[in-house]
């Protein structure tokens, strides 16, 4: 630890307050420094010189979804392995019975996503 | 080595002495933070400069060369020309959530930035799950990057953004196994204890196969997290113009950019106080002479000069290999690094209950 007086929780804090205050102290600097001209046209996507059709906050593919989908059970399943991975040596035969079990069904989520097409960018 | 809780305890003591208790606080937080941010942008112009160095020596260049002696303030002219650009206020763009968006992304590579044992007792918050809270903390980053992608209101920058966020959930997963990995053999997650255990020999040395493989999955898996090549397909140039930060102008632009190169630093940062020690000098048990040796050597030296090191590697890759399409780069993921990460922690667990480490 830094200073023994502050408190972990304090320190996050700074450190998230001193991340805004280099986003808003450069955003000021740039404010004070950068010029100003207004034209209708600066104001346009920057997509291939044709006005835009209409908006572009649009369908996508769906690949994308799936692929959340997957990230979000394995990475549940990672926040549980943390505690086990912590106390590993400690926990002995019995946890390691328990988490493979528990690996067990993460593998077999995995092999299934894999056999039903998931993971194939169609 | 020299402690550098000295020099803070010094400086603790000598505000406290005059000081009320509130107020001390105040202005240690103050101080850290105004540290912190002067290192943040320093080690980002660094970083700038860095690449822009490697990169022209791995195509035989010079690079820059003009400004300052071996062009060393050319990144600082970049700032500044970054400053005196206007921010350009689009007229279909979502204004809350595309002012939001540089925010998270600073915001997330600053808290990660903020854990990272910088030397003997120099380090800003050493949380009893600090590794935890760093990939917590980063995992934010993704969620600045699809903000700035969407509210764009843009369909490059919309494709650029859903590509990077794919992208990086994907490579966290293997990001956050590999670092099981190496809890399961530290038995901690304080980032304090970790470099702790390694005073006597590196991780990479003591955990031996299931280390090394555990660090080349980090390392690819770091890469992909940075966006930077061969990963690089959110701003693919080619296709994408410039991936999710296209609208973006000025100082706007500058954000994204910092925040991948500190992102760059962080990776790397990780990497050497998971695999080769944080601050802990190279150490071999037995080597007696050689150790004291190493002692002399400052453990921020230790940090950074690894740090470096090793994002050298990742500014390697991106100018050696070409970028993969999203299909192979999924792929990768998916079917090699987490089946082989997933047995690679089970390997990891058999050699500790069986005391096969070094």
């Amino acid at each position: 630890m830094l200073l023994l007086s502050i408190q972990n929780s304090t320190l996050a804090i700074t450190a998230l307050l001193t991340g805004i205050g280099l986003v808003a102290l450069a955003l000021w600097m740039a404010g004070l420094l950068s010029p100003r001209s207004f034209n209708p046209q600066k104001g346009e996507a920057y997509e291939c010189g044709i006005p835009t059709r209409g908006e572009s906050m649009a369908q996508f593919k769906v690949g994308y979804y799936l692929f959340a989908i997957l990230f979000l059970m394995f990475d549940v399943e990672c926040v549980f392995l943390f505690p086990w991975a912590v106390r590993v040596k400690e926990l002995g035969g019995a946890g390691l019975l328990s988490i493979a079990i528990f690996f067990c069904i993460l593998v077999l989520g995995l092999v299934y996503a894999w056999r039903k097409g998931a993971l194939e960018w169609k | 080595m020299f402690d550098f809780s000295l020099l803070t305890n010094w400086i603790h003591e000598l505000l406290s002495s005059f000081m009320p208790e509130w107020l001390t606080v105040t202005t240690e937080c103050v101080l850290i933070g105004v540290v912190l941010m002067l290192v943040y942008a320093l080690l980002g112009l660094f970083y700038i400069y860095y690449e822009r160095k490697l990169c022209a020596a791995f195509q035989c260049r010079l690079g820059p060369n003009r400004v300052g002696p071996f062009g060393l303030l050319q990144s600082f002219a970049d700032m500044f020309k970054m400053l005196i650009k206007e921010l350009i206020s689009l007229n279909h763009v979502d204004k809350f959530l595309f002012a939001l968006a540089p925010y998270l992304v600073i915001l997330a590579s600053m808290l990660a930035f903020a854990v990272l044992p910088w030397g003997n007792g120099l380090q800003v918050i050493d949380f009893n799950i600090g590794i935890f809270f760093l990939i917590a903390v980063s995992s934010i980053g993704v969620l600045g990057i699809l903000l700035a992608g969407w509210s764009s209101n843009n369909k490059y920058t919309l494709i650029g953004a859903l590509r990077s966020g794919a992208q990086m959930v994907s490579y966290e997963l293997s990001v956050g196994l590999s670092v099981i990995t190496m809890v399961c053999f530290a038995g901690t997650m304080s980032v304090g204890g970790i470099v702790e255990q390694q005073q006597d020999m590196w991780f990479i040395f003591k955990g031996h196969i299931p280390a090394i493989i555990a660090f080349i999955i980090y390392l690819i898996a770091g890469t992909a997290e940075t966006n930077r090549g061969p990963f690089d397909l959110p701003e693919a140039e080619s296709e994408l113009t410039a991936g999710y930060h296209t609208e973006y102008s000025g100082i706007h632009f500058g954000f994204f950019y910092l925040a991948e190169y500190l992102n760059l630093f962080i990776v790397a940062g990780v990497a050497a106080l998971l695999f080769f020690g944080g601050w802990a000098p190279l150490h071999f048990p037995g080597w007696d002479t050689f150790n004291h040796i190493m002692d002399y050597i400052p453990s921020v030296i230790w940090f950074i000069g690894k740090a470096i090191a090793l994002s050298f590697i990742i500014i390697w890759f991106k100018w050696t290999f070409p970028r993969l399409r999203i299909d192979q780069m999924l792929a990768l993921e998916w079917k090699y690094l987490l089946p082989i990460n997933l047995v690679n922690l089970v390997l990891m667990v058999l050699i500790i209950v069986y005391g096969l480490h070094l």
